[in-house]
């Protein structure tokens, strides 16, 4: 069993396949919930608080906008566990959306950079996309390390 | 009192920890924020139809709300537009839309760029104007003082104080203010004294600047009123400029106002948000280290030649530095006084007047309007010529006292 990172790491979709296919989906629900969950913070509505973007500061420098930092402290540690990742370029908005352009492209960059193993998919614009996107991530998860092939 | 609805178009504050921060500044003048709700299809269909293809969907999404409230789909009473600090995307962005919302409805907006370190404290005097513009329009649209009223303006640097009478000034006082309280009092006792009448006899006082507050409840004032909407009707009163467009600019010594006013009342503003080398305490302290009163730093100015000394910097400290090897390196004072003027009006230019839509008449206010250096290093930048009313130095303390006659009881 592989820890996948998805992107958008927002889309349920994606972590539903990556969870159905035998592996653990690192996705923003995930630790969006832990977040939460841990008690004493009290930042509405992500609960994430001024330290926050401090903590950002292991992937990007201070001179990049604290809402780039503050996304990354929460994606961040996801790409730290990441054994493969799943990308899914130019996704509708219902499927899945990340807010800032600026922290998808540092993700991006991040994600190539560990070496791990990467899917990169095009949104399907229709039915027979469709059957092949899911079809293309059966077979890359099946093929990670604790898949079905 | 009605709770003031606050449309927030945004990207990144709840990322970066200030949402809470923007909410509390809202909830202490009794206004809420709140998101307009969209569909998806919506959002397509708006930021396609505004023409601004940028990248980031948050940006979109702030896109496809200013269209939803300029088009009247969701009701608000004011905007707030809020980016990241440092994001060049997000400032094309928020320049755009509080341009395109100033233009298409009258809905009060102000936008703020922010960092993890914004505090509610910082945002308070924003959301303040712009609860006091949707509450308070028919207050605003007051042109005309009427009775016995008086004003006071307890600033950073200095307290001043306006008696008024029947639409006209009757007593001023102006001092440097040490104790809030202390140097309101001495300023409030020289305007009575100036006017010839006593305290008695104010049928309604008004109170401005920082320390607002504390100056109103020991004073009793009918109002307090925080200083962008203040000095717009003050501004427009003493220019003689209360219809039609126009814009107010009061440097200041601890923050810089650039207000776009429409009859009278401020459609966008900035405050703020650069460092002390753009103030008016870097004025002060160029007369100090120059060995002249600071009364004297504008005729200096208008002697020399900008062009002569370097000087930009944002920084105080560094400001003082170049102003110190220019000296050192034989430059006059003349020359010298007339760069830190240009240095000063040059920051503001750049840094807040590209933030509000410059409209003639462009009014200069404040204790900085009576440095003459300074309002020419403006024109010069703007290349349009600054009005600068007659106590435009008691800019607070006028528009105090004159809105404060609408809250004389008729007997």
């Amino acid at each position: 069993m592989a820890n996948v990172f998805i992107f958008p790491t927002t889309s349920l979709i994606l972590s539903d396949l990556v969870a159905r296919f035998g592996h653990t989906p690192l996705s923003a629900a995930m630790q969006i919930r832990e977040i939460v969950q841990t008690p004493g913070l009290e930042s509405p509505p992500l609960q994430i608080t001024p330290e926050d973007p401090k903590k950002g500061l292991r992937w990007a420098a201070v001179e990049v906008p604290a809402g780039v930092r503050g996304r990354m402290s929460l994606y961040g540690p996801l790409l730290d566990r990441a054994e493969a990742a799943i990308i899914v370029n130019n996704a509708d908005f219902s499927f899945g959306c990340m807010g800032c352009a600026r922290t998808n492209e540092l993700l991006m960059f991040l994600i190539r950079k560990k070496g791990i193993p990467v899917l990169d998919l095009e949104y399907p614009a229709n039915e027979e996309e469709g059957v092949e996107f899911v079809a293309a991530i059966k077979r890359f998860l099946d093929s990670l390390p604790g898949g079905r092939a | 009192m009605t709770r003031v609805r606050i449309a927030q178009l945004s990207c990144g504050p709840e990322y970066s920890g200030v949402q809470k921060e923007i909410n509390d500044a809202a909830a202490a003048v009794d206004a809420e924020i709140f998101f307009p709700d969209l569909k998806l299809a919506d959002i397509r269909q708006s930021f396609s139809e505004f023409g601004l293809d940028v990248r980031s969907p948050d940006l979109k999404l702030a896109i496809a709300r200013a269209k939803a409230l300029v088009e009247g789909r969701v009701e608000a009473d004011a905007v707030f537009i809020a980016t990241c600090f440092r994001c060049a995307e997000a400032a094309i962005v928020r320049n755009e839309l509080r341009r395109f919302i100033h233009e298409k409805s009258r809905l009060p907006v102000v936008s703020y760029s922010f960092t993890e370190r914004t505090t509610s404290g910082t945002l308070l005097t924003r959301m303040e104007a712009l609860t006091t513009i949707a509450r308070r329009r028919a207050l605003l649209a007051r042109e005309v003082q009427e009775g016995i009223t008086m004003g006071v303006d307890s600033g950073s640097s200095t307290t001043k104080a306006v008696v008024m009478k029947d639409n006209r000034i009757i007593g001023t006082g102006w001092l440097p203010t040490t104790g809030v309280i202390e140097s309101a009092e001495n300023a409030v006792s020289e305007a009575l004294s100036a006017a010839g009448i006593s305290r008695d006899e104010i049928q309604a006082i008004g109170t401005t600047g920082y320390g607002r507050f504390l100056v109103g409840e020991h004073l009793k004032a009918d109002l307090i009123q925080e200083e962008l909407t203040v000095n717009s009707k003050g501004a427009v009163f003493l220019a003689d400029s209360q219809h039609g467009p126009s814009t107010v600019i009061d440097i200041g010594g601890m923050d810089n106002k650039a207000i776009s006013v429409q009859d009278g009342i401020p459609g966008t503003f900035t405050m703020g948000g650069i460092c002390a080398g753009a103030s008016g305490r870097f004025l002060e302290m160029t007369a100090k280290r120059l060995g002249v009163d600071i009364t004297e730093l504008g005729p200096l100015a208008m002697k020399g030649l900008s062009q002569k000394v370097p000087m930009n910097s944002y920084c105080i400290v560094f400001g003082t530095q170049s102003l110190v090897n220019a000296l050192a390196a034989g430059s006059t004072p003349e020359d010298v006084a007339a760069a830190a003027c240009h240095s000063v009006a040059e920051q503001v230019f750049e840094q807040q007047l590209q933030e509000v839509d410059i409209k003639e008449p462009v009014i200069m206010v404040g204790g900085t309007s009576l440095i003459q250096g300074l309002v020419r290093a403006m024109g010069d930048l703007l290349q349009t010529p600054i009005t600068v009313p007659p106590y435009s130095q008691y800019i607070g303390a006028v528009g105090s006292a004159l809105l404060a006659s609408g809250f004389i009881r008729r007997e």
